[in-house]
């Protein structure tokens, strides 16, 4: 419960930095609601050191990962799916979203029992709606809070200040897995399991994108820019729920477009 | 006389049928182009020849000119003329260099035009989707086509499960400039580097 009451505290102390009148670059709301890049020469050369342990160890391991077995690569994607839905949660019902928080939850019910620990995705053969992660990050960008200047979290990667913010709510309480396995009590789930489930979501990701992110690298005359846009757009898109370049993100650069048909 | 009326009525509508250009729907515009692209990508030649083939379309379809200013941001307002034209020719050689080395890497894409949501005049998106392989899901692809002049649609932007290649570009582009004074130069250099390499 106390918990509880602190992340409720932690986030209402956030959001409520989204209404503050600042004009310093590290606050975590401005009216544009723009990314700024406060610590850019820092970031850089986290982003360097990053690149360096992705080439030497994440990569490797990640085309590793991607020559398992396909049902392998299923399983261990679902079962960190259904991880994952844990978190998914709260952040419905934070959000105001209830009856997808219901779903959400009927989800993670159906799948760790049926799908055996989320192995399987009965859920989704049930006709379960089409499951989207939610985290604490976009809670506090749903309620008005900006992403504040941009970071590069050395093995982590891009993030913000207000998605930084969210990942320690996930440790303060706000992720029930890392409640159990890292200060519960229980004999089958501690701290490396929790550590190593981490690494494999990265892993996941990462051989997800082995091309893709190759290709950028290879067409990109700045890459840290490119990663940093990239990521810029793709939070902006989740805090909307926005699937696809919907008309909203599409107008938002129309200014821009409009005056070229001038020239 | 009325056959020559007729005879002549005929000539008429035929020469003027020639100076007519229909306007192109750009749903329909991009699915034609992207099977034109599907087709040299499934082809049995090299991967040079392809690319060179995919540049020829890309000139034909795309905006490259428009997609390099808005690319440029504000910056592009303090250009003079003859920067202007440095600007266009390297953006327009780095463009095709990048577009098609990008594209070469697929073998066979099969995209579907799912849909078009019309904005204004000079804008109509087009919803289409990378139809799933073995090896990777379903990527819904959005365009953004200038139909300013509808008998000559071209592409301005491609928007990949919701992130703009254009203003990725553009924030690209942003750093470069930022990073050097907002020198111009720098980014000639660097595109010019890039283009030869």
């Amino acid at each position: 419960m106390i918990r509880f009451l602190k992340i409720i505290f932690l986030l209402i102390f956030l959001s409520s930095n989204a209404f503050a009148g600042s004009d310093g670059d590290l606050e975590l709301s401005k009216k544009s609601k723009s990314t700024k890049d406060c610590f850019e020469p820092l970031n850089r050369a986290t982003f360097a050191l990053n690149q360096g342990l992705d080439k030497a160890i994440l990569k490797p391991v990640a085309k590793g990962y991607r020559s398992l077995p396909a049902p392998i690569k299923k399983g261990t994607g679902n079962v960190l799916s259904n991880l994952s839905t844990l978190i998914t949660i709260p952040n419905n019902v934070l959000q105001g979203d209830i009856k997808l928080a219901a779903i959400n939850t009927g989800r993670l019910v159906v799948n760790t029992t049926l799908g055996i620990l989320g192995i399987f995705d009965p859920a989704s053969e049930m006709g379960f709606p089409k499951y989207v992660k939610e985290d604490y990050g976009q809670t506090l960008g749903a309620w008005g809070v900006g992403p504040g200047c941009y970071l590069v979290l050395p093995v982590l990667g891009p993030s913000s200040i207000r998605d930084t913010a969210g990942m320690f709510i996930n440790v303060m309480g706000g992720d029930p897995y890392y409640n159990i396995s890292v200060n519960g009590n229980n004999e089958y789930l501690d701290g490396k399991l929790f550590a190593a489930t981490k690494m494999l979501s990265g892993v996941e990701f990462r051989a997800n994108n082995i091309e893709s992110l190759d290709n950028l690298e290879k067409n990109s005359v700045d890459f840290y820019a490119s990663v940093r846009s990239l990521y810029t757009q793709d939070r902006e898109n989740k805090i909307k729920n926005i699937e696809r370049g919907s008309i909203e993100v599409i107008y938002k650069e129309d200014g821009d477009w409009e005056e070229i048909d001038t020239k | 006389m009325k056959r020559i009326f007729i005879f002549n009525l005929f000539y008429i509508i035929l020469f003027a049928n020639f100076n007519i250009a229909y306007p192109i729907s750009p749903d329909v515009f991009i699915q034609s182009t992207v099977n034109r692209a599907s087709q040299v990508l499934s082809e049995n030649i090299s991967k040079e020849e392809k690319i060179n083939k995919l540049k020829v379309i890309a000139k034909e379809t795309v905006d490259i000119r428009g997609v390099g200013f808005y690319s440029l941001g504000s910056a592009r307002k303090d250009l003079n003329d003859e920067q202007k034209d440095t600007y266009s020719n390297l953006f327009e050689d780095y463009f095709l260099k990048s577009f098609s080395s990008r594209l070469a890497e697929y073998t066979n894409p099969e995209i579907e035009v799912k849909s078009k949501q019309i904005i204004n005049n000079n804008y109509t998106i087009v919803n289409s989707v990378l139809i799933a392989t073995i090896e990777r899901p379903e990527v819904k692809i959005d365009w953004r086509v200038y139909t300013k002049n509808p008998n000559n649609p071209l592409i301005r932007d491609l928007i990949i499960e919701g992130l703009s290649l254009a203003r990725t570009q553009k924030e690209e582009f942003s750093s470069i400039l930022n990073s050097n004074d907002d020198d111009i130069n720098s980014l000639f250099k660097i595109l010019e580097e890039f283009s030869n390499n």
